[in-house]
Formats: structure tokens, C-alpha cells, sequence
């Protein structure tokens, strides 16, 4: 199943114009446990995926509210000549396709 | 036992509109003070780089008539960080400037105190010798770029706003501050837990944010209590729970755990959210932890040059798959025809909307071609004449470029508008986004606005 379909939100934004945050939201306990248990979801895969290093992406469980945070670098600064998302509202993907 | 605090966050940013009810509700009880934050890198580096404000002046205006008779009323004040949205100083002026027309209009004068958070090319020098530090994945500061810097800013903390309030402004218009200086300045004035004011300035800062339904165009009031705090919104089709107020501290931070300000580390990783009434939450636990070094985030543009834009449409199924081929040849001969600009000296962009343009070539899903793809064309190149004489270039080569298997030997694209091409003025990158360890001093400077 892809991470799209499993969280009941899926969202990046900007932290900072040089980071985006990608925030994956789960309804019940057994989806946020099967995903960070996943082999698939690790930085090493993330950073494949976004083509940046993978010492550059952190993940933060948030278990409180169920959650999953997701760091990484940007690929141009926000609003920079090569930018195309200065909100970086629309970055979650190609994260939303990896399959768990 | 201390009084309690009670404060009204406006809305999330100046100018983005709130509930008149939302007013009148808070001004309903005592209120210390009033705060708006103004300020966010978010929209760009272009409004800190251009002086100009992402909110227009009317919506400011409107945010600002409102309210300004009720603080002047109850003799409280009014607090605005990072005013005009950068806190640059011709941000700044700009929000002055309407304060002016709102006083003439009101037949009203306000006490105001102004705090410019500009740098100077000296200090700017200073710190680039060894005094600036990465920050949020800032790439390392080029000290061959001080001299380019258009409108560098300090971000500063909650003392030069308690300065400003000590000195007893009705207004004060902060320069670029720490989002959280505009809140917690107050409480912590009047000896509050630094950490828990800290945490609360964090969540009212974006007005109802972590109300249902979410509004970032309203309002929230804040009661701060010696080992708690509660956030309520005063539009009563708003509810805060704890899982909406929790959940605002993931809101565009890398750790939902913590984060940091000037004043230190707040670690929210033992805070409680407790619902206690309705629409109320109180929240305990958060925590400072002072920093070892003081320092100071600074922020700062670069102009990369000028941009124009051309906007086109395509439906012919042979043009939309050999849209590669189409924009090599537009390249190629644009290379051949712009004598008119050195080849190192501009980019062009091809953005297919439809296709790729977002995701770019991290795209991981193969699909089928679409039926429309939107194109848009981008030059951006030292002059603003430069740009428009490439896009317009780039515009009528891609109208007839040839390609493999074309029918469609009329046109390749559809142009929604005439004029076709647009000047999009000048662009900016973030080149200062450091921190530095140097100590900074504030002008706060008072004047009466009438």
C-alpha cells in the first residue's frame, strides 16, 4: 500500500526556505507502527527518492498525536532561480508513492 | 499569587482579515495587550530583497481600523512584529505610513514606538569574518556576497520589544522579530515562565491555527498562568482540543519535540494538553532550555536578475510527447538569436504543468501523456529588456519549432491572453539565512502619529 493511501494526512511546507517538513498523520496506532517499522521507510530511501543526502533527512515519530515528521533539504531555496514550490506545499510527493 | 495575563492574538498574519465578532468577543474581559505577527520568509525571498510587503495595503488597513480604537480605549498596547512582512526598514515605514491615514481618519494620535532591525554593510563585514553559522540548512555564507546583500535584517528576540514597552508605546512596530517575541515579550516583562510563554507565543502566533476549523484569519486569546497557560478562540464556530492545539507543533518545524528561539531550546517533549472548558485547552509542561551562547538569526537577499514569463497551452497529442524535442530546439536556436545577452548570463525554463512541472524529475509514477499540458516559458537574465527579448525569443521559436510526426504545422501553442509574455520584475534568493554570535543592538525610536 502507498504511504498516500495509509495516512489520513499527508503534507509538506517549507521550514525555513532550505527545508521542507513532510508531516504524515495516522488514524490508529497500527498504521503509524507499520510505517515506521517498514524497511522501505528509512532515510537512506527518502533520500533516493528526493536525490539529496541521506544524512540530510531526519524522521521524527511524534507519538502523541500519532504522527510522523519527515525533514529534508530543499533541492533550490524557496522562491530561488530553480524553484518551482516556494511554499514547498506540494513536495510530498514522491513520498506519498512509496509503497510499505 | 501573580495576576494572570490575558492577551488576543489579532489573526495569524496581519492583514489576512479576522471575525469582527472574534473582537468583540475578547474585548468582552480584561485584555493586557494585542498582538499581531506580520512577518514569514514563507512567500519568498522577493518581498524582503524588493522592500515590498506580500499583504496589500488595504488588508492592512482593514486589520489595523478595527482594532486600534479599542487598545487606544482601554489604554493597552498593541504589539507588531516583523511589520510590512519583512521588518526591513521600508517594510516598516510602509506600516507607518498607514497608521498615519488611520489615525487622520479616526481623528486619533498614538504613542509609537519603532524598532528597526536593519544591518548595516560594517556590521555585515564583521560578521562575515568567522561570525555567521549555517542555519536550517543554509548553505555557508560567501563573504563576497556582503556586498550584494539587498535589505539584511536581524531576526531579534523578546528584549528590544520589552524595551519598547517599557517606554510605554501604545503601538509598537517591530522591525523583523522572532515570531514568539511579539507574545512572550509581555509575560516574560511581567516575570512569567519563560518556556511556557515561549510555547504559547509559538501557537498564537498563527492566530486560530490550531482551532477546528482551522483559520489562520482569526483570532485566539491567551491566559497565562504561573505553571500553565490556555488558548481559546474567541469565535465562538471555533473549538480548540488537545489534539488541535498538540498538533500545531508540527506546523512548518523540523521537530515536533522542540524548538528554538534566541531565549534557548523550548522543549515541548513533557507537555500536557487538557481540555477544560468546551473550546478551551490549558496546557503544562513546556519547558526552556537556556542557550549556552547567545545568538542572532540574520536574514538577507540577493537580486539574481529579472524574470519574464510567457503562458501557453498545448492539446496537439503529437506536440505534447515530443515536448522534449520542442524545447531542445527552443534552447538551441535562442542560444543562436540572444546576441543580445552573454550565454552564462541567463536560464531559461521550460515549467510543463500537466506533465512534470512540480515533482520535476523525482517524479516516481510512469503514467500515460496527458491530454492538455501547460507550459509556461521563463527567462530571467541581468536586465528586465533582456529577459522580455528571450522570452519573446523563446515564445515564437516553440509557437514553430518542428518536430517529428508534427501535423499541427500552424502553431504548437495556445495562447490564453495578449499580450502573451509578462515582466516579472526582479528575483531574489536567500543568501543570508545565519545565525551569528556578534551582539546586536536595537534602535527603539519613539514618535507620536497623528
Amino acid at each position: 500500500m502507498k504511504l498516500y493511501d495509509i495516512a489520513f494526512v499527508c503534507r509538506s511546507k517549507n521550514a525555513g526556505p532550505f527545508q521542507l517538513t513532510i508531516d504524515l498523520m495516522f488514524n490508529n496506532e497500527a498504521d503509524y507502527r507499520k510505517v515506521l517499522a517498514s524497511p522501505a521507510f528509512t532515510p537512506c530511501r527518502i533520500a533516493e527518492l528526493y536525490k539529496v543526502a541521506p544524512e540530510a533527512v531526519a524522521i521524527k515519530p511524534f507519538e502523541a498525536i500519532l504522527t510522523i515528521k519527515v525533514a529534508l533539504p530543499r533541492a533550490a531555496s524557496s522562491g530561488s532561480a530553480l524553484d518551482s514550490d516556494v511554499y514547498g506545499s506540494q513536495q510530498h510527493f514522491p513520498l506519498g508513492s512509496l509503497e510499505i | 499569587m501573580k495576576t494572570p495575563i490575558r492577551y488576543l492574538s489579532l489573526c495569524g498574519l496581519l492583514g489576512y482579515g479576522y471575525s469582527p465578532a472574534s473582537l468583540e468577543n475578547a474585548f468582552k474581559e480584561k485584555l493586557d495587550f494585542v498582538g499581531v505577527d506580520a512577518g514569514s520568509t514563507d512567500p519568498g525571498p522577493y518581498y524582503l530583497g524588493s522592500g515590498k510587503g506580500f499583504v496589500k495595503r488595504l488588508q492592512v488597513k482593514r486589520d489595523l481600523s478595527l482594532v486600534l480604537p479599542l487598545i487606544k480605549s482601554r489604554g493597552i498596547p498593541l504589539i507588531i512584529g516583523s511589520a510590512g512582512g519583512s521588518g526591513a526598514r521600508p517594510h516598516v515605514e510602509s506600516v507607518l505610513e498607514i497608521l498615519g491615514e488611520i489615525a487622520g481618519e479616526q481623528n486619533s494620535s498614538f504613542n509609537v514606538a519603532v524598532i528597526y532591525s536593519d544591518l548595516d554593510n560594517e556590521f555585515m563585514h564583521r560578521a562575515a569574518d568567522g561570525h555567521l553559522f549555517s542555519c536550517g540548512g543554509s548553505p555557508e555564507f560567501k563573504s563576497e556576497l556582503v556586498d550584494k546583500l539587498e535589505n539584511p535584517v536581524a531576526q531579534f528576540g523578546t528584549d528590544p520589544i520589552i524595551e519598547a514597552l517599557k517606554s510605554g508605546a501604545e503601538i509598537i512596530v517591530s522591525g523583523r522579530c522572532c515570531d514568539t517575541a511579539v507574545f512572550a515579550s509581555y509575560p516574560i516583562w511581567k516575570g512569567f515562565n519563560p518556556g511556557l510563554a515561549l510555547h504559547a507565543a509559538k501557537i498564537a502566533e498563527c492566530g486560530a491555527l490550531c482551532a477546528r476549523p482551522v483559520g489562520a484569519n482569526d483570532s485566539l486569546v491567551v491566559e497565562m498562568y504561573e505553571d500553565h497557560f490556555t488558548v481559546e478562540p474567541p469565535n465562538p464556530v471555533r473549538i480548540c482540543t488537545p489534539d488541535s492545539v498538540a498538533a500545531h507543533s508540527l506546523y512548518e518545524q523540523p521537530d515536533p519535540n522542540c524548538f528554538y528561539e534566541p531565549e534557548g531550546k523550548i522543549d515541548l517533549s513533557n507537555c500536557t494538553f487538557e481540555q477544560i472548558a468546551p473550546r478551551k485547552v490549558l496546557v503544562r509542561g513546556s519547558k526552556l532550555v537556556p542557550a549556552d551562547k547567545h545568538t542572532t538569526k540574520l536574514e538577507g537577499t540577493i537580486k539574481l536578475g529579472y524574470r519574464s514569463i510567457t503562458i501557453a497551452g498545448l492539446r496537439d497529442p503529437s506536440g505534447v510527447a515530443h515536448l522534449n524535442e520542442i524545447e531542445a530546439g527552443v534552447r538551441s536556436a535562442v542560444a543562436e538569436s540572444a546576441t543580445f545577452v552573454n550565454p552564462g548570463e541567463y536560464y531559461l525554463r521550460f515549467l510543463r504543468y500537466g506533465l512534470d512541472a512540480v515533482t520535476g524529475s523525482n517524479e516516481p509514477e510512469n503514467t500515460t501523456l496527458p491530454r492538455e499540458v501547460g507550459l509556461v516559458i521563463e527567462a530571467v537574465a541581468p536586465t528586465q529588456e533582456q529577459a522580455d527579448a528571450l522570452v519573446a525569443l523563446a515564445r515564437s521559436k516553440a509557437l514553430h519549432q518542428g518536430f517529428p510526426e508534427r501535423k499541427a504545422t500552424a502553431g504548437n501553442l495556445a495562447f490564453p491572453f495578449s499580450p502573451s509574455d509578462f515582466s516579472g520584475g526582479a528575483v531574489y534568493e536567500f543568501a543570508l539565512y545565519h545565525l551569528t554570535d556578534l551582539p546586536l543592538e536595537f534602535e527603539v525610536k519613539n514618535m507620536v502619529i497623528k
